[in-house]
């Protein structure tokens, strides 16, 4: 089975973001980047399917230099080799044109399956892997919890709201978008980390994939990013541990009579 | 103008995400001129269009056929390029639930046109309508424009307008079908059976007192700590989807959109920064108390008692605080 995993980088969780100065983006400068969460579990259930189907995982990625690192640790986990979609012309891409792109390099590659992650945690549009499908005119199925390859075809477990979920049959080829939490993901050993540097990272710009720059204008315009106003009052307690400690006990004894 | 809302439902009810979009729908007619028309799609769906008639609405529009009785992307998304065709809205608007997740961007994409996702709400400003939407799991807002021709397609996340400002009609509307010739179409998913997950151990729903813990706690050993402060407070534990997914607690203490939805008398969220997935689980909670390292952090959005500092100092603290009351 060939699977390809679209898979981002993303500011590492648990950063402390700034805006830049424009207050169009967040500032970027001294971040640290790590795989978007939801493509970890894209990769780790990839390379979970062809170590029982045997097969090749193919990771792709749009983004700009700083994204060989990601490759690279997929690589380092197990995928065999990479696409590195890198142009200035893909800065800003919203998720149609990114999709738009991705569609382009894939359509390279005779593949069976694609898996992305649901969505990302940085814009969060939770729209790039349905675009994809679309756009390869392949069958989908989105949030996903668990994959069984049946004879051509899928069953897939789709999560659903509140606690529920459901089996969905499709034909192969076929693109998922994964859940987090369909499976535990592993680390990269040593041994994969210093075979990962001799696997091939492909890069493929606007030209090698057939598009102009006019053809990638955005249909949707990020005009400002800003930190919300809280809209209601929290009162916050301060002081050392044990004074906040004893002020909490206090309120919710007292005011909010919970104790 | 118009301006179509598409109502989403299942096992013969309307889902109530369908009455707050709904609402945006309405205030976005009253700002634009505009008409409100809902779109439904299904089979056997009379009722369900005459509940919808009963709103202040242009019309209920209804698409039925064999196909539509169950959703399926392929399906939904034939019908209502079809629709859209044979109507020209101006607007689409959805909710952000997992249907719309699912087909949404397929219709945008087949339309060749923009989805702006998941917004919190919307101005306009000089005739343009500016989205405003979470990004960075809703640390930071984007305002957001359509740089396109209409349709607009726009989903909005779950509670961004509220069902009960929906204005009903003095009497009800017409409901009108679209005639649409579905056959053609290829259907390649296949829904089979919904369910839930074995029983549920758990049932959060009823406890009094919460003690929820997220990503921060860092490590399994460390929720001996939470154990004690939940004991201490003699309160049930719930977590963020993280811990769960890691394994460190089971599945069915998993608060939020894809776990249990709780309004306990007092919630304390220790080291969960507040996505909006975990917040619609928990936000009817009486009383909220969130610990957090990081003061930005969303959880302090709905927070009554805020306490910015470092879970693993604070929380020996308050057991410490609460074992002295006790004795
Ligand atoms: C379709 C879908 C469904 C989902 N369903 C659910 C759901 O049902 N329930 C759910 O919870 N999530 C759900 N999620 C995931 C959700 O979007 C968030 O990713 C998740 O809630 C984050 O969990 P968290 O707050 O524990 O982790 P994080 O977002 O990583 O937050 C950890 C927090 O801990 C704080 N912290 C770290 N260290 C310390 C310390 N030492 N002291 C104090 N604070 C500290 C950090 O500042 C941070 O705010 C869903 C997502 C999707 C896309």
């Amino acid at each position: 089975m060939k699977i390809i995993v679209c898979l981002k980088q993303v500011p590492k969780r648990d950063l402390a973001l700034r805006l830049n100065e424009a207050g169009t983006w967040i500032a970027e400068a001294d971040l640290s980047w790590e795989i978007n969460e939801p493509d970890a579990y894209a990769l780790e259930e990839a390379l979970r399917l062809k170590e029982r189907l045997g097969g090749e995982v193919i990771v792709c990625s749009l983004g700009p230099a700083r994204v060989e690192q990601a490759l690279r640790e997929a690589l380092a986990k197990g995928a065999d080799r990479a696409l590195h979609l890198l142009d200035p012309a893909f800065e800003g891409l919203d998720a149609f044109n990114t999709a738009r792109v991705l569609a382009e390099a894939l359509r390279r590659e005779s593949f069976d399956l694609i898996l992305t992650g649901l969505q990302s945690d940085d814009h969060g549009y939770a729209q790039t892997g349905v675009i994809l499908a679309e756009l390869l005119g392949l069958p989908h199925a989105t949030i996903v919890m668990q994959i069984e390859v049946l004879d051509g075809r899928l069953k897939v477990k789709r999560e659903l709201e509140a606690g529920w979920f459901q089996w969905v049959e499709l034909p192969l080829p076929a693109l998922l978008t994964i859940q987090s939490g369909i499976n535990q993901p592993r680390y990269a050993t040593l041994k994969g980390i210093m075979g990962a540097k001799k696997k091939e990272i492909r890069r493929l710009a606007l030209a090698d994939l057939g598009l102009s720059a006019q053809e990638l204008r955005n249909k949707q315009e990020l005009m400002r990013v800003f930190f919300p106003t809280k809209a209601k009052r929290t009162e916050f307690l301060e002081g050392t541990p044990e004074e906040i400690a004893a002020r909490l006990v206090e309120k919710l004894r007292y005011e909010a009579k919970v104790l | 103008m118009k301006i179509f809302v598409l109502a989403e439902h299942r096992d013969g009810k309307l889902n109530r995400a369908t009455w707050e979009v709904i609402v945006a729908g309405q205030h976005l007619a009253a700002h634009l001129k505009g008409s409100v028309s809902a779109v439904l799609l299904g089979r056997d769906i009379r009722g369900l269009a005459e509940e919808l008639a009963a709103k202040r609405l242009h019309e209920v529009l209804v698409v039925e056929d064999e196909r539509l009785a169950e959703y399926t992307p392929d399906g939904y998304t034939a019908a209502l390029i079809e629709v859209i065709r044979q109507e020209a809205p101006a607007f689409v608007l959805m909710s952000h639930t997992y249907q719309a997740r699912d087909f949404a961007p397929k219709l945008a994409a087949a339309l060749g046109k923009a989805l702006i996702s998941d917004c919190l709400g919307y101005r306009v400003d000089d005739g343009t309508v500016i989205y405003t939407r979470p990004i960075f799991q809703g640390k930071i807002h984007a305002d957001v424009r359509f740089a396109d021709d209409p349709p607009y397609l726009v989903t909005f996340q779950a509670g961004a307008f509220r069902a009960d400002e929906i204005e009903a009609a003095s009497e009800p509307v017409p409901i009108r079908a679209i005639p649409i010739d579905l056959s053609p179409v290829p259907i390649r998913t296949r829904p089979l059976e919904v369910f839930r997950e074995a029983k549920q151990a758990v049932d959060l729903s009823s406890a009094e007192r919460i003690v929820a813990v997220g990503r921060g706690i860092k490590s399994e050993e460390n929720l001996a700590l939470i154990r004690q402060l939940a004991e201490a407070l003699n309160a049930e534990i719930g977590a963020s989807r993280p811990v769960c997914d890691s394994g460190w607690l089971p599945m069915d203490r998993q608060i939020g959109s894809s776990g249990q939805t709780v309004s306990p008398k007092l919630y304390l969220a220790i080291g969960i920064s507040g996505a909006i997935q975990h917040v619609v689980g928990m936000k009817g909670s009486r009383t909220i108390v969130a610990i957090n390292k990081d003061p930005e952090a969303p959880i302090f959005d709905i927070a009554d008692y805020g306490i910015v500092g470092d879970l693993f100092e604070i929380v020996p603290a308050l057991i410490k605080a609460l074992k002295q009351l006790r004795e």
